[in-house]
């Protein structure tokens, strides 16, 4: 595994990997965090993967910079870089268009495609999370397909409701929390990714895949209600690559 | 039992350390802007070094105690008056039921603390925290700052809770915010510094800056000379430390801090040393700041100085002091001691009259 360790204040250090987001680098960035979760190092407080970098929070009083730096490298210089065998998918149920995703008639005339079509293409891949950050649960989604890359509002709206799944520029993503906003929203998930009283507040992690699911308004009204009530069980998967 | 909040203040949260192990997940940290203040406070309370307190900003709360206890005020100094007395900071205060703490706009600095002993006050923690995070409202009271009204419980001691009470105090004028509207702060470059022309660097380390208004718990904008940069300053979004230093495309830094973002698209010509970044915190705007470089050795040795001195101020302020040697209090803990030996000599209790 290759990367320079880069001093990031007297508590932390940053390992950057190679400066391009691709597959390759978010897949050791991803073998890295999970490493160091493994080891569990005495005095590492955080870890923050990023696009081509991992920061890593340590407190000093447990261990001094020689000593993390010489761990760190006793880890994970010799780990080799296979690639993942393993993709884990969270399922995310999209009701698109209409109320629930106004901007999906600019998307598509944008694209010059029916709105079938938008649906069609934007639940038709898996996209990896290259990382989490911004809000508590908004995922940096790689991959959309070009045809409906569309421009972000010149205004953004004050608000959009949690849930909303949108697409701004060549990104797609889903807003955990009420928020403002200046990405084309084309559906709303009644899923929350983001519930601070669910044991696992946040459903998924940098190097997870999310998969859009479309829902009719009538399975949005039931999956929401069962969501109010605690009994939903979100889908997750395992798949080989 | 605890305090019922009369006025709130600014924004006045219930902060600790931060919120950790989330910030993968776009978490802020929240937790105390001055670490060493809030410290202390729970220092001179014989409270653990993580336990929660108050945190207020310019103008303190008015609180009225509904149960006896013992406190501390730190930070800046916000001029705490107790049923109309002036009481004083830096130093454990008996607290009894129905008094009533007004704490006033600051004099000198940005952030007051509160400690309570015991523990601090009770708030349920969420995801290992009690720090407040106003953005994702969780933490602390109800995930917002008190409003008038509120009701915020803690463990109820007796003013007696801790001993040689009179002690429990640490030199206020040293701890207090300078006034003299210039600081100097030690900074470790990087992670990003190679991004800054030779020029830009001089002018960073060279120069001087001013804090402005627009500071809050996210972080500070400095006005000043324009940064040079190489080719920009944006970078492939990356992990943000509190008291990292960002240079924006103006030039202009912006010190990230409690409630900053996770992460970000900017490149960080430096961060602040850890020591220093409570001088930074209670800066009001129009306080000069410059930088001065040291190594990550120097920076965390100073780390470790601070313990050492925190560990050492731990013992003082427990040695006895005249104001605690109260007569009667010293014969009510002796007496058990003397009967013990007297029965022990196997002699008749008559030296001692005992309540019987």
């Amino acid at each position: 595994m290759e990367y320079t360790i880069k001093i990031a204040g007297d508590s932390a250090v940053c390992l950057e990997f190679e400066q391009v987001i691709s597959e390759k680098t978010s897949s050791s960035i991803r073998l890295a965090a999970e490493s160091l979760g493994k080891l569990a190092i005495p005095g590492i407080i955080d870890v923050i993967p990023t696009f081509c970098a991992l920061l890593i929070n340590y407190d000093p009083l447990a261990i001094d910079y020689d000593q993390i730096c010489q761990r760190l490298n006793a880890s994970l210089l010799n780990i080799n870089e296979v690639d993942l065998k393993i993709k884990h998918i969270v399922e995310i149920p999209v009701c698109y268009g209409g109320e629930y995703g106004p901007d999906i008639d600019f998307v598509a005339e944008h694209a010059g495609l029916s709105v079938e079509e938008v649906i069609a293409i934007h639940c038709g891949r898996d996209y990896l999370i290259d990382m989490l950050g911004f809000l508590p649960g908004f995922a940096y989604l790689g991959g959309l397909d070009s045809r409906i890359h569309s421009p972000r509002l010149e205004a953004p709206r004050t608000r959009v409701e949690p849930g909303a799944v949108g697409i701004g520029g060549a990104q797609t993503g889903i807003y955990p929390l009420a928020s403002p906003a200046g990405w084309r929203i084309i559906g709303n998930s009644p899923v929350r990714p983001y519930d601070p009283d669910r044991e696992k507040p946040i459903l998924y992690k940098a190097g997870d895949f999310i998969r859009f699911v479309p829902i009719s308004a009538e399975e949005y009204a039931r999956i929401e209600a069962e969501v109010a009530d605690g009994t939903y069980e979100c889908t997750f998967l395992t798949e080989g690559v | 039992m605890g305090f019922t909040v009369q006025k709130a203040g600014m924004c006045t949260t219930v902060q600790d350390r931060g919120r950790f192990g989330y910030m993968d997940s776009g978490f802020s940290p929240s937790g105390v802007m001055d670490k060493r203040a809030y410290r202390l406070a729970n220092l001179l309370v014989e409270n653990g070094s993580e336990d929660p307190v108050l945190e207020f900003v310019l103008a303190g709360p008015t609180l009225r105690f509904t149960t006896d206890t013992i406190i501390a005020i730190t930070g800046g100094d916000f001029s705490p008056v107790i049923n109309g007395k002036h009481v004083g900071m830096y130093k454990a205060i008996r607290i009894r039921r129905g008094d009533i703490l007004q704490l006033d706009a600051a004099r000198s600095g940005m952030f007051g603390y509160l400690a309570v002993a015991g523990g601090g006050v009770r708030v349920p923690e969420v995801m290992g925290s009690r720090s407040t995070n106003l953005k994702c409202e969780i933490g602390g009271y109800q995930g917002r700052a008190l409003e008038n009204g509120d009701y915020i419980p803690f463990v109820t001691h007796t003013v007696d809770y801790i001993a040689n009470l009179a002690s429990h105090t640490i030199d206020a004028d040293a701890e207090f915010p300078q006034k003299d509207g210039k600081i100097d702060l030690r900074v470790i470059l990087g992670p990003q510094d190679q991004m800054f022309t030779a020029k830009g660097i001089e002018t960073f380390l060279g120069e001087e800056f001013e804090t402005t208004a627009h500071s809050d718990r996210m972080g500070y904008r400095l006005a000043g000379p324009k940064v040079e940069t190489v080719g920009g300053s944006d970078i492939i979004s990356d992990g943000i430390v509190f008291g990292a230093i960002q240079i924006p495309s103006d030039g202009k830094p912006i010190i990230m801090l409690s409630d900053r973002q996770t992460t970000g698209g900017y490149a960080k010509i430096a961060t602040i040393a850890s020591v220093d970044i409570p001088k930074l915190v209670q800066a009001r705007p129009g306080t000069k700041v410059r930088f001065t470089p040291i190594s990550i050795y120097e920076a965390q040795d100073l780390i470790r100085a601070e313990a050492r001195e925190y560990s050492k101020l731990a013992k003082h302020i427990k040695r006895p002091a005249r104001g605690d040697v109260s007569p009667r209090r010293t014969a009510r803990r002796l007496t058990p001691f003397l009967i013990k030996q007297s029965v022990r000599a196997d002699t008749e209790r008559k030296w001692i009259r005992t309540k019987e």
